[in-house]
């Protein structure tokens, strides 16, 4: 039982496994509003996991995560726009309002979009990546903007959306279990991720790019498909919130929105994997309490964040990981007894600091 | 004499106005134990750095095995078989000792495009990680820890067996006894002496015991230049090098 908890994977279980009876519990609390708030954190979940792919586990700070959280988005608003005027997209792709079809095209055009803008920024490094993902996201918020045609500034609005595979998408509660069972299948798709090959150099890009080369592996490959795998993963989501508002805009994808995903995998927890769930339930969550209580809740908002994130270091899985007695996977191992590391330590020089944390 | 398994010519690197690398010209045979020798700021490092591909030289070739690797990037003269260590350690700092072996290890297996396994439990970079492990001498019981929590001396030990599972077929050691106490730095010693004549060595130290009980050959640097190279036992006679160097170094 005490190695099931320390296990980082059977707390997702937990938390998603209960997280599938709130539309049931939400009628009996007399709160209907809950359903659609647990679907945001839900689809929000699942953008902020894909960046922490970037930012928990390769170390690359990007700050243009949104633009493929939009580009999912438009992709499913845009197909919906051709599918009412029945005009072929660029002439030859009819419009869709079936997410069968339009999700798996929003996820494809969100990597290409990943494919292409992380080609261009990662041969930068630092700061110098921070503000070139930045500015591609900024580009294509402004494109959308000026595209007229989808409604510029205003957005496109979807009204009919379709069954899929015999779900009512418009039922609130069928949404969210839809939504839910991806973000499922999206942390389970990470954690094999981070345990595996490829996620060993990854983890190894975050840590030492130049013990990276002094072992034989040239990095950027492993870091352009990681990008690729996380726009892929924020265009899902994307998708997925454009068919629960019902609305899709520029918003969406501006710079504001990159800084909410990272808010989110920071507040969370960096490279853990259900961090970036517990961030994006704390933001929205906050969010939406703070809102309810004054038109000024931003100003409540930034202290609340300040305070989490110099207290609880590790963020809030750093905190659950205190509370629940266990040790960072870093954290010192104690010696076993008698054992000292070199028989003897060498006169002069004094033993390391055992521990980093706590 | 047999081909050199490395062989430096003509190596020259400007930095401004400091030569940091004057002409240099090196060879490294078969199964040798090239030492190379030099005051600080002689431009050991920075030798190494052109070696092995971090550092451009300006002038100069560098062939391994018979072939020119001067404008090859470090990571394809890593796979060639070329593997160097660090004075001051680069290694992954959250990950176990055995992981940061067992990641060199997968490196050497070819490419890392594999989403699904968990490469923790693959007994093909396990095993050879814990033998590279063993044969540097990090006693088992350390294999586990975070390396942020290893000592020192045990760091100079994960360098080496990190770059051994590499599968190098010649080493670069820039100061692997740098830092180390006296028992540590005669283990490493006789690890070193362990590996010699398998794979061939170029040994950058400032422990002379430790170099001149090793080395086949030594080479002395001076401002980035080679005064003298040879056997030790004419480098220890060799007044040009008592003049430059040795001469504050009374004990040899």
């Amino acid at each position: 039982m005490r190695n099931l908890l320390r296990d980082e994977r059977s707390w997702v279980v937990l938390v998603l496994a209960l997280a599938a009876f709130i539309p049931v519990l939400a009628p009996m609390l007399d709160s209907p509003a809950t359903v659609g708030l647990a679907t945001r954190i839900a689809i929000y979940a699942i953008a902020a996991s894909s960046l922490n792919l970037l930012l928990g586990q390769g170390g690359l700070v990007s700050f243009g995560h949104a633009a493929y959280f939009g580009l999912g988005g438009y992709v499913v608003g845009i197909l919906y726009a051709h599918y009412i005027s029945e005009e072929p997209f660029l002439g030859f792709i009819p419009g869709s309002n079936d997410l069968l079809v339009t999700m798996p095209l929003a996820i494809l055009v969100g990597g290409i979009g990943a494919a292409i803008i992380g080609a261009l920024s990662l041969r930068t490094a630092g700061v110098q990546f921070i503000m070139i993902t930045l500015a591609f996201a900024q580009m294509l918020f402004f494109l959308f903007v000026s595209l007229k045609t989808y409604g510029g500034d205003d957005g496109l609005a979807i009204r009919r959306v379709a069954p899929m595979l015999g779900m009512n998408l418009r039922d609130p509660a069928t949404l969210y279990w839809l939504c839910l069972g991806l973000l499922a299948f999206w942390l389970f798709l990470m954690d094999r991720i981070a345990r595996s090959r490829f996620g060993r150099i990854l983890a190894g890009v975050r840590q030492g790019e130049r013990r990276m080369a002094a072992i034989g592996v040239r990095t950027y490959p492993y870091k352009l498909v990681a990008f690729v795998i996380a726009g892929m993963g924020a265009a899902m989501a994307g998708a997925l919130m454009v068919n629960y508002a019902r609305f899709v805009s520029p918003d969406m994808m501006h710079w504001t929105k990159s800084g909410e995903l990272m808010v989110m995998v920071i507040l969370g927890g960096l490279g853990t994997l259900l961090g970036p769930v517990l961030g994006a339930a704390a933001l929205v969550g906050l969010e939406y309490t703070l809102a309810g209580l004054t038109e000024h809740w931003q100003f409540i908002l930034g202290p609340i964040l300040v305070v989490i994130v110099l207290f609880a270091r590790g963020g809030l899985m750093g905190a659950v990981r205190r509370i629940a007695g266990r040790r960072l996977p870093h954290e010192a191992q104690p010696l076993p007894p008698g054992e000292l590391p070199l028989g003897e330590l060498p006169s002069g020089e004094l033993p390391r600091e055992p521990a980093r944390h706590g | 004499m047999a081909d050199p398994v490395l062989s430096i010519q003509h190596l020259v690197k400007r930095f401004g106005g400091l030569t940091a690398t004057d002409d240099l010209s090196l060879e490294v045979l078969p199964g040798e134990l090239h030492a190379l020798i030099g005051p600080n700021g002689a431009g050991k490092t920075t030798a190494i750095g052109q070696i092995m591909g971090e550092i451009t030289p300006d002038a100069g070739r560098i062939l391994f095995m018979g072939e020119e690797i001067t404008r090859l990037s470090a990571p394809a003269r890593v796979r060639r078989g070329l593997s160097r260590t660090f004075q001051i350690t680069q290694l992954l700092e959250d990950e176990t000792a055995e992981d940061n072996v067992a990641l060199a290890v997968q490196a050497r297996s070819g490419h890392g495009f594999r989403f699904w396994g968990d490469a923790s439990r693959d007994a093909r970079l396990r095993e050879p990680a814990r033998a590279a492990l063993d044969q540097v001498g990090l006693p088992k019981a350390r294999w586990a820890i975070p390396v942020a929590d290893l000592s020192h001396g045990e760091r100079k030990q994960l360098e080496l067996a990190v770059a051994l599972a590499t599968g190098p077929r010649m080493l670069l050691l820039d100061e692997p006894m740098a830092g180390l106490g006296a028992s540590e730095s005669l283990r490493m010693t006789e690890v070193l002496r362990g590996l010699k004549g398998r794979i061939p060595m170029l040994l950058v130290e400032h422990d002379m015991d430790a170099v001149f009980s090793l080395a086949d050959r030594i080479s002395v640097l001076v401002y980035g230049h080679c005064i003298a190279s040879g056997t030790p036992e004419r480098i220890r006679h060799d007044p040009q090098v008592r003049a430059a160097y040795l001469s504050e170094e009374e004990a040899v």
